[in-house]
């Protein structure tokens, strides 16, 4: 019972995306979710209800608004073509796109929480310390969110790993492009290849399970002794 | 001189706030009123954490006016707040050298090691704000504020969060900084006590507006003040220690030809001692009487007399350049024919450390 070739393909681009969605969502998740904290515009609510659709839409839906969106008759699709670019559905940079809207909320919630969870006395204080805007962010925020950003990363990426609407709407079935964990035991199931897709569906099992206990077991040091 | 010149006037929900004030350049200065009066608004604004039209000039730099505001962070200075907001990520070395880093070299006004030896918190330095008692995170926040090289120091009620004990064993410590640094301070406070003990300038503020700015001793004693007819109303008198009497644990102190004796040794000979004497701790004579259980014995002059509590009056006497004041009978004044000008025996009952 090993990994076939395409299969070993199928979990070295699912890693691939789900690093490349984690590391891009949170750049995008950490202004976001610093801004959604300290805004007082009533677009508040707005936003935050936007950022938390892809936790309630089923996935295909959002797969099929982004494959028009970006293909070539789509606002954006016919935006990259004037620019030169190649359009990004059925390419792995269609799945990143996709698979970034898709865990947005699991990003931009958990930062959002420990931004909000700071308060606004130990920024008041770097204030006093003569640290800028900018150095508070970094010498105060960011340390004190940093049970936020470790759930945010690792929920992204877990939730990227086990994405299968998204990918199938945006990106199809393209080997060593588009052709990702979920769609292989998908793949493996309508050929009837029980033992192939037992194989790798234990692994995702496996992974997410251990995946979340880590996070566990990580929430419960907060109260962190600085070195 | 003054160096601290404000002026801001806002309305902020349902609070207006009117309050324009100068403070001199060294010394404490307390900012005191009931709570809800405006007292965090006003150190917030001058702080400039929080914003409201008005005017600020500090030591001649201005911070803030028609067209300028400088932000918080480019203003020199430091801001101890109610608890002490130690980060929770840093070791209290972090959390001391946080400001002092950021305050370039050819600026810095205080060496790290004195700071640290001058507030004991050598033993301390790597351990985790977590572990520390409520006064010594609130030793480390005074530190860590000085550390910041400030031209002005804002305290926020820094020993209101703290139990007896721990402010207890703060307040020496800002006793000290008081007399040894060159440093304006504004202290904001509820308590009487720590005023009396601490302050040189009193400002009063009552529902955002400052009702009275001057030296402290006539902020306590004058008769149309609010503070002179408290419960506690009372003086202070800064004196010097000339000596002790070991034997009756005794401490003789002067402020020029007037001593005062105290129970207990206080202090060494030549140190300073504040000592405050309470209204209701004062009698008054009119001739000096030969016997008498009473060891503070002292020619003064009634300056003012008013109506106080029903059926009692409240005497304010000249004793030197110190103010004394005295609650007794209506009864009495009548009897003795107390009028302003006269001269009159004070017998204080007690005098303590302020």
């Amino acid at each position: 019972m090993t990994l076939s070739a395409s299969d070993i393909s199928a979990i070295t681009l699912t890693l691939q995306l789900a690093a490349v969605t984690t590391l891009l969502l949170m750049l995008i998740a950490t202004p976001l979710a610093w801004w959604l904290t300290h805004t007082q515009t009533r677009w508040r609510a707005a936003v935050t209800a936007l950022v938390a659709l892809p936790l309630v839409l089923p996935p295909t839906v959002l797969g099929f608004y982004l494959l028009v969106l970006l293909g070539p008759k789509g606002m954006i699709g016919q935006w990259m073509q004037q620019m030169g670019l190649d359009t990004l559905p059925f390419t792995f940079g269609g799945l990143v796109v996709g698979s970034i809207v898709f865990s947005l909320p699991f990003a931009v919630q958990p930062i959002t929480n420990a931004f909000a969870a700071i308060g606004a006395r130990p920024l008041e204080v770097a204030a006093t310390l003569r640290a800028s805007v900018w150095d508070r962010f970094w010498s105060v925020a960011v340390p004190l969110a940093r049970p936020g950003f470790i759930t945010a990363a690792v929920l992204a990426f877990a939730h990227t790993v086990g994405e299968f609407g998204v990918v199938l709407m945006l990106g199809g079935n393209i080997p060593g492009e588009t052709r990702v964990l979920s769609v292989a035991i998908y793949d493996h199931v309508e050929a009837l290849e029980y033992t192939q897709a037992h194989l790798l569906s234990a692994g995702l099992l496996v992974f997410s399970f251990v995946v979340l206990l880590m996070l566990g077991r990580h929430s419960g040091q907060w109260q962190r002794v600085p070195a | 001189m003054s160096t601290i010149d404000a002026r801001f006037r806002s309305t902020l929900g349902s609070f207006e706030l009117d309050a324009e004030f100068s403070l001199p350049s060294r010394g404490v200065s307390a900012l005191f009123g009931a709570s809800g009066s405006g007292k965090t608004t006003l150190l917030r604004l001058i702080a400039g954490l929080m914003r409201a039209p008005g005017s600020l000039t500090v030591n001649g730099e201005v911070w803030q006016d028609e067209r300028t505001f400088i932000p918080t962070h480019r203003r020199a200075l430091g801001y101890v707040f109610q608890e002490a907001s130690l980060f929770p990520h840093l070791s209290v070395r972090g959390n001391l050298e946080y400001g002092w880093k950021r305050v370039p070299v050819a600026e810095r006004r205080i060496a790290f090691d004195d700071v640290v030896d001058w507030l004991g918190l050598g033993a301390l330095l790597k351990q985790a704000p977590q572990q520390l008692s409520g006064g010594q995170r609130q030793r480390v926040a005074i530190g860590r504020a000085l550390l910041a090289s400030p031209r002005l120091l804002l305290m926020d009620e820094p020993l209101s969060a703290l139990d007896s004990n721990s402010r207890a064993e703060i307040l020496p410590y800002l006793e000290r900084l008081h007399r040894q640094l060159a440093l304006p301070i504004i202290y904001v406070s509820h308590a009487l006590e720590e005023v009396a003990r601490l302050a040189d300038t009193l400002l009063l503020i009552d529902a955002g507006k400052i009702t009275y700015q001057g030296p402290l001793v006539d902020g306590l004693t004058r008769l149309d003040l609010p503070l002179a007819h408290r419960d506690t109303a009372g003086t202070v008198i800064d004196t010097t220690v000339v000596s002790h009497d070991p034997a009756f644990q005794i401490t003789h102190v002067a402020r020029g030809n007037i001593s005062f004796e105290l129970p207990g040794l206080h202090g060494a000979p030549g140190e300073p001692l504040r000592v405050r004497i309470a209204a209701r701790d004062v009698s008054l004579a009119l001739d000096m009487p030969s016997q008498s259980s009473i060891l503070n014995l002292l020619p003064a002059r009634i300056t003012e007399l008013t109506d106080d509590a029903p059926g009692q009056v409240l005497v304010q006497m000249k004793l030197e350049d110190s103010v004394l004041l005295a609650r007794i009978t209506r009864k009495s004044a009548h009897a003795l024919n107390l009028q302003p000008g006269m001269r009159v025996v004070a017998q204080v009952k007690s005098v303590a450390v302020a």
